[in-house]
């Protein structure tokens, strides 16, 4: 490969990684735009749907119904965890709550590994084939796969938003949670729609993910940080921007990595968060805002 | 008065725990002990920082780890003495919390507990990845135990008081620190940050200072931890151990230094039941399940006594009373 070429393959790898930060870093985005509550147990909505279908495929499923079984049970999963353990404390202070959703990312990590236990799990593809090359870079069909679906999702959710009429209560209640409580929304109900929402999206970016890692417990919170860091990038309350996060991430990984040691690739993404938050913590593409504002 | 019934109090304290080595024979018990007092001197630091100034940090074990790596690497590499080493672990974490205190503070609630937790996790992947000095995951072996003249704290009960001391210091400064006029500051800073700047309270560097010494206070603990184990490996260092002295701290209280301790004994002894007994209950249990019990007790304590175990309890009785 010339060194074109290899540059090409890094970034379309960092793309695809990208593309599933990017699900990832939107739940983030959709919880605190809703709840004002940094979800730590994030990055395990991903590790559950990958471990969920990783389970629901061998048992002769076809793969898009375990693939909505999966996302489906996991978005229960994110429900159940709203209701249990974030709403009875709603009243509490940034730091209980903070405290609560790493308890949460500790007992979700714990019960897989008691279900699963620490070997790792593959997934075939989703579909077989040859991978495409591009101007001399190889693309595989599970990336496009990936690509393809973190597309669809952000245009579902972008009609959901713009057009429902939840979609729209949903961003009433970001944008001012009073005056949605006195048009009518229940925020407490947009809260749980939030996490179950996050949930849904944390679930597909780890299925889709699935074929190209093994999947394991542990995959959870590496995920749910890179997560964290693009939304961060993008300034917390803005969907474009923790996509464009997102992505930027998964380039500056897939480069660090190639021109240097791989070992390098894990500091990466800390030390762009660090850097990230000590210079403008208000995300790379926005200006400073007061408060958290639309979606 | 106040300072009268704390000195007491930590008197009570020092009796107490300096009976335990005469009476628990058991090797495995001390060797507990000891880990609580290490956390113990963590947790008050900690404590400082999230009770009194209101400011959370993810990042602790990262502060830990470089006592413990600094005292561990001066004493095998460079044949430094032990207490000159732990010296220099203290002198060297605090300078570098101070130098990187200052932007981080800037930030507030998740934003810092991000960039502390961001900041945690660079340095254990340091510890990880500088294979030629820290020996990488494999560990920093042959690290000398403590010593004054000819006698050494080279068993479990000798080092018991060795902690416990560290325990009872790290106390009494925080005390004192806390029933001074910039305790009060702290209070102010913790109720209202912009009540306290209106008030003249210099925030900025108040919250360097806590932050600084917390480190400090982990820093001791990750000395005394290397001296005692004679062993170092970056495991204990991770972003969970941070979690864990959060939990601690939680646990204990954030009202007052002295749930410190106890958050600290009652985290670890609860962490040595769990490796203990979940085997037990499920065949094939490893060891690493304990921590669903962990994190249900975290979400327990924050849901229904987010003031901490001790003052949580003390309602309870307060209301269980008040309803008989």
């Amino acid at each position: 490969m010339t060194a074109p070429e290899q540059l090409l393959q890094l970034v379309l790898a960092g793309l695809t990684q990208g593309a599933i930060y990017a699900l990832i870093a939107l739940g983030f985005v959709t919880i605190y735009n809703v709840t004002g509550i940094i979800n730590f147990a994030q990055g395990e909505f991903a590790m559950l749907g990958a471990m969920f279908i990783v389970s629901l495929v061998p048992l002769g499923l076809p793969l898009p119904v375990a693939f909505l079984l999966a996302v489906a049970a996991v978005v229960l999963v994110g429900g159940a965890i709203e209701r249990l353990a974030i709403h009875p404390a709603r009243h509490a202070s940034v730091v209980t709550l903070i405290i609560i959703t790493i308890g949460v990312d500790i007992v979700l990590r714990g019960l897989a590994l008691l279900v699963w236990g620490t070997d790792p799990f593959p997934l075939a593809p989703f579909s077989t084939g040859a991978p495409f090359s591009v101007r001399g870079a190889v693309i595989s069909r599970q990336a496009l796969w990936i690509l393809g679906t973190t597309a669809a999702i952000l245009a579902l959710l972008y009609v959901f938003f713009e057009f429902t009429y939840l979609g729209k209560a949903v961003r009433a209640c970001a944008i001012n949670r009073l005056s949605a409580r006195l048009s009518g929304i229940r925020p407490d109900r947009m809260s749980l729609l939030a996490f179950c929402l996050s949930a849904g999206l944390g679930a597909v970016g780890g299925i889709v993910m699935a074929p190209l890692t093994l999947v394991s417990y542990d995959m959870g919170l590496y995920l749910g940080l890179r997560g964290f860091v693009a939304a961060i990038m993008g300034g917390l309350v803005s969907a474009p921007g923790a996509v464009t996060g997102a992505l930027l991430l998964g380039i500056l990984e897939s480069l660090s990595a190639g021109i240097f040691r791989a070992a390098y690739k894990e500091a990466i993404a800390f030390l762009a968060l660090f850097l990230i938050l000590l210079v403008r913590p208000q995300g790379l593409f926005t200006r400073a805002v007061g408060t958290r504002a639309g979606l | 008065m106040r300072r009268r019934k704390d000195l007491l109090a930590l008197g009570a304290l020092a009796l107490g725990v300096g009976c335990v080595p005469l009476i628990v024979e058991s090797q495995y018990q001390l060797s507990v002990g000891v880990f609580i007092a290490i956390h113990a001197v963590v947790t008050i630091g900690l404590c400082l920082l999230m009770g009194y100034a209101g400011q959370i940090s993810l990042g602790h074990a990262a502060f830990y780890g470089l006592g413990a790596y600094t005292s561990g690497l001066l004493t095998t590499k460079f044949g430094v003495d032990p207490w000159l080493a732990m010296a220099a672990a203290i002198g060297l974490t605090g300078a570098i919390a101070y130098a990187f205190g200052g932007p981080i503070l800037r930030l507030r609630g998740h934003y810092l507990a991000m960039a502390t937790l961001a900041f945690g996790i660079i340095v254990y992947l340091a510890f990880v990845e500088f294979k030629d000095f820290t020996g990488g995951p494999s560990g920093l072996p042959g690290i000398p135990r403590l010593a004054i003249g000819g006698f050494a704290f080279d068993n479990d009960a000798k080092f018991f008081y060795l902690a416990w001391a560290a325990v009872v210091a790290a106390l009494l400064v925080s005390l004192n620190l806390v029933n001074s006029r910039v305790g009060r500051a702290f209070r102010a800073i913790h109720g209202s940050e912009v009540a306290a700047e209106t008030l003249g309270v210099d925030t900025a560097r108040l919250k360097l200072k806590v932050f600084t010494l917390s480190a400090v206070y982990a820093a001791l603990a990750g000395s005394l931890y290397a001296h005692y184990l004679t062993f170092v490996s970056p495991a204990p260092f991770g972003f969970i151990a941070s979690v864990e002295f959060v939990v601690m701290a939680a646990v204990g209280g954030l009202a007052s230094i002295w749930g410190a301790p106890f958050g600290a004994a009652a985290v670890t002894l609860l962490t040595e039941a769990i490796r203990d007994l979940m085997p037990r209950v499920f065949a094939y249990a490893s060891g690493e399940h304990e921590v669903i019990a962990y994190g249900l007790l975290l979400i327990l304590i924050m849901i229904f006594m987010p003031e901490g175990l001790t003052a949580g309890t003390l309602r309870l009785v307060r209301r269980a009373r008040g309803a008989a």
